[in-house]
């Protein structure tokens, strides 16, 4: 019932590497008696191990003694929670109404050019993923990117290249 | 407790560490450190001091001088000047008044603050500062002097209305929960404020916890509820850990938990992260969300004052609403009702963007104009050029152009003039705003988000979101704007919650405001804001251009080509119309038509 679907490979299975498993059961070991544990649990993981792919699904399945099915809803259903694994930086464009008035498609097309992966996508190196997010609540700073935790703001295009000097990230 | 001859609080905003408050932080406790002054100087964290402008910015106690701009570069000169030597700073100080005076002063008149009172004068971290500040009064009034009746009368005579949007009177709502059978009973703060351009909640939650804490404990007793969460969006790491942080506080002091204050009376707060979903903030989802389930909404009745968390009584208001609770416990009902317009009380804060001079956020009294609050408060549109339109209550909300100005920002007028109050976001847009493109923007956001559960709004959004974009790319029709009528009424009157029946109110208030830009976009296939792509060409000009390349390097397509001090040119064939060679340009070179 809770076999590993063949198609997965181990790459993005954390339950079969010793030190991720134990990052997982801890988390479960530790919440699963909360009432509405799944998100609490599914928020750590996402932050702990980075993504949540399918034979994690599973296995936090048969620890809360869950249908497969309702972790896969949930997972698949809000947008912070990801199934792949993401790169080593991640550059995030605020979509928010003030930044995407402010240039942020602009930003978007400038970093397109220099990483040559769309939205969405990570560097075949594993390096860095682009992605889009809400309003990061910093809209005076118009437009903003957050790359990793940090907030930069009144970013324009002809500026993108020193933000990923600053993750060292040779340009293509 | 050790002494500190100065205190020094460092906003820690997110607009100010973009502009490098953490390496700031840092050399300053360095330098405290090599000069041997840590002993004497206390460095503190807090959130926005001033308008987090003009970059990473500082208050120095006791003599309440706010320093603005300061890098880490600058930190050595600063310390010794200041702190060796007892100089004030000239370059960096703002101004030597005391903050209070800072934020009510001339800059912005109009302002009254509740919400915001201890927003940037406290320490968030540290419990006493709040109840150095009248913290925790209230609630100890409340257990002493009340009964649970007398605190849901005083807060219904003060006529506050939920700050999430709709606007119901809290104090009725917290009425029909504590009349509603069933044990245990549940307090909620709606903490997901998911409203692009909207940040109002997060200061509160970040500069000033207690008070939301406070208030969820007075709510909590008034309706007979032993337990609260605190459902906040995972955007929000910051707000998070200060809560967190301000629970233990105020657990330690016997504020939170068994017999809070001694008497019999308890109370405890969990903090629930929400995981980036904007239905989330919808009351039902948000409870489906916290029982662990994907955030759908369901059909009310049964509301949550009588069926909600685990299917019990549940009391859900915003972060907003429960933070105006202890003031309104302590000075009275009828303070607070002194404050706004006869059915809209008190004051309500607005986060400020777009195209005006100061952005950030404003606290006013209800009844103030949109006028008032954009060219009094947020000093204006930027360079002078002319007000479009500003977009209020978020995507839900709508566009109001200029003949609306001198409309009173109030619950019932805002709704008859086709906007609503929301949470209190305010993009602010000057005549470069493309009311169609903006109509497409909030269509997207709200399509996306759209949680799929009714047919209205999961295809409605679809469908209302492809003929906007066909529009914006010239391939509107004749008949589109009826059609977009029709659908827009569909899903406002079949949608299951408030974010389906919301949906298409962008696009409703721009038809009846800006119609003439629609019939622009789709008779004449022209974009009057030039912002549309698929509309509009690029040129350089001939006269201003230097030849300088700048365009050229620019260029994400590689579209421009030309010598170096030669005029350069656009390939119409390569050009995707991004407008970067516009921005860069130094000379005005770059047309749009």
């Amino acid at each position: 019932m809770y076999n590993i679907p063949p198609q997965e490979t181990p790459a993005n299975d954390p339950t079969i590497i010793p030190d991720q498993k134990n990052i997982i059961d801890q988390v479960i070991a530790e919440n699963k008696d909360r009432p509405g544990a799944m998100m609490v649990v599914l928020n750590e993981l996402q932050t702990k191990i980075g993504y949540i792919s399918r034979p994690m699904e599973h296995y936090i399945a048969k620890h809360l003694n869950m249908p497969v099915g309702s972790v896969h809803g949930v997972v698949t259903f809000y947008s912070f929670f990801t199934t792949k694994p993401r790169g080593k930086h991640t550059i995030k464009f605020c979509m928010g109404t003030a930044c995407y008035v402010g240039g942020t498609p602009q930003l978007i097309d400038k970093a397109k050019q220099l990483l040559g992966i769309d939205v969405g996508d990570t560097t075949p190196d594993g390096e860095v993923t682009l992605e889009v997010c809400r309003c990061v609540g910093a809209c005076s700073q118009a437009p903003v990117v957050v790359v990793d935790d940090e907030v930069q703001g009144r970013l324009r295009p002809n500026k993108f290249p020193q933000v990923l000097n600053k993750i060292n990230r040779p340009q293509e | 407790m050790a002494f500190f001859r100065s205190h020094v609080l460092v906003c820690v905003d997110p607009e100010c560490l973009a502009k490098g408050a953490h390496a700031m932080l840092d050399a300053l406790q360095d330098e405290l450190v090599s000069q041997g002054l840590i002993d004497e100087i206390q460095v503190l964290e807090t959130s926005r001091i001033g308008s987090c402008a003009d970059g990473p910015e500082m208050m120095v106690y006791p003599e309440g001088i706010h320093y603005v701009g300061v890098t880490e570069d600058d930190i050595p000169y600063l310390v010794e000047e200041h702190f060796l030597k007892g100089r004030v700073v000239p370059k960096f100080q703002k101004s030597i008044v005391a903050v209070v005076d800072e934020e009510l002063g001339p800059a912005k008149p109009k302002e009254v603050r509740v919400v915001l009172r201890n927003c940037g004068q406290i320490d968030p971290e540290n419990i006493e500062d709040y109840i150095a500040e009248d913290g925790y009064a209230a609630l100890a009034k409340v257990l002493g002097d009340m009964q649970p009746e007398q605190v849901i009368d005083e807060v219904t005579r003060s006529g506050l209305r939920g700050r999430g949007g709709a606007g119901f009177s809290t104090g009725k709502k917290w009425q029909f929960c504590r009349n509603s059978a069933g044990t245990p009973k549940y307090i909620i703060c709606n903490a997901d404020e998911g409203d692009p351009g909207a940040f109002m909640n997060r200061r509160v939650l970040e500069g000033d916890p207690h008070s939301v804490l406070e208030g969820m404990i007075i709510a909590g007793y008034a309706i007979g509820a032993n337990w609260g969460y605190v459902y906040c969006r995972a955007e929000y790491p910051l707000a998070v850990r200060t809560l967190n942080l301000a629970i233990r506080q105020a657990r330690d002091l016997g504020l939170l938990g068994e017999n809070i204050m001694g008497t019999n009376y308890s109370f405890d707060i969990e903090v629930r992260q929400g995981a980036g979903a904007f239905v989330c903030g919808e009351e039902t989802a948000l409870i489906a969300s916290i029982e662990g389930k994907r955030g759908e909404p369901r059909p009310r009745p049964p509301f949550p004052a009588v069926q909600g968390v685990w299917g019990k009584p549940t009391n859900n208001n915003n972060v907003e609403t429960y933070a105006n609770i202890p003031q309104i416990i302590l000075k009275g009902a009828d303070w607070f009702a002194s404050m706004g317009t006869e059915k809209s009380k008190g004051t309500k804060t607005f986060a400020i963007g777009g195209d005006v001079n100061h952005t950030g956020l404003i606290e006013v009294p209800l009844g103030i104009t949109l006028r008032e609050v954009i060219y009094d408060v947020a000093g204006g549109i930027k360079d002078n050029k002319p007000f479009k339109a500003v977009q209020i209550g978020g995507p839900m909300g709508g566009c109001l152009p200029e003949k609306y100005l001198d409309e009173k920002i109030d619950y019932e007028s805002l709704n008859a003039a086709g906007a609503m109050m929301g949470s209190g976001g305010m993009i602010i847009m000057d005549d470069e705003t493309c009311m169609v493109d903006i109509a497409r923007f909030f269509m997207d956001f709200t399509q996306d988000e759209s949680c799929g559960k009714c047919t209205p709004c999961r295809v409605g959004t679809r469908r209302i979101l492809e003929m906007l974009q066909r529009i914006c790319d010239g391939e509107g029709e004749p008949g589109d704007i009826e059609k977009l009528e029709e659908l827009c009424q569909q899903v406002q009157q079949n949608s299951l919650c408030g974010l389906g029946q919301g949906a298409p109110n962008p696009v409703v208030s721009t038809l009846k405001q800006f119609r003439s830009e629609y019939e622009a976009h789709i008779y004449e296939k022209r974009c009057p804001a030039k912002v549309c792509r698929k509309l509009i060409h690029y040129s350089i000009l001939e006269g201003p251009c230097t030849g300088c390349t700048v365009c050229a390097r620019n260029c994400p397509v590689n579209a421009i080509s030309g010598e170096r001090r030669h005029l350069h040119v656009i390939d119409p064939d390569i050009c995707i119309r991004c407008g970067i060679c516009k921005q860069v340009c130094n000379f005005n070179a770059v047309a749009v038509s």
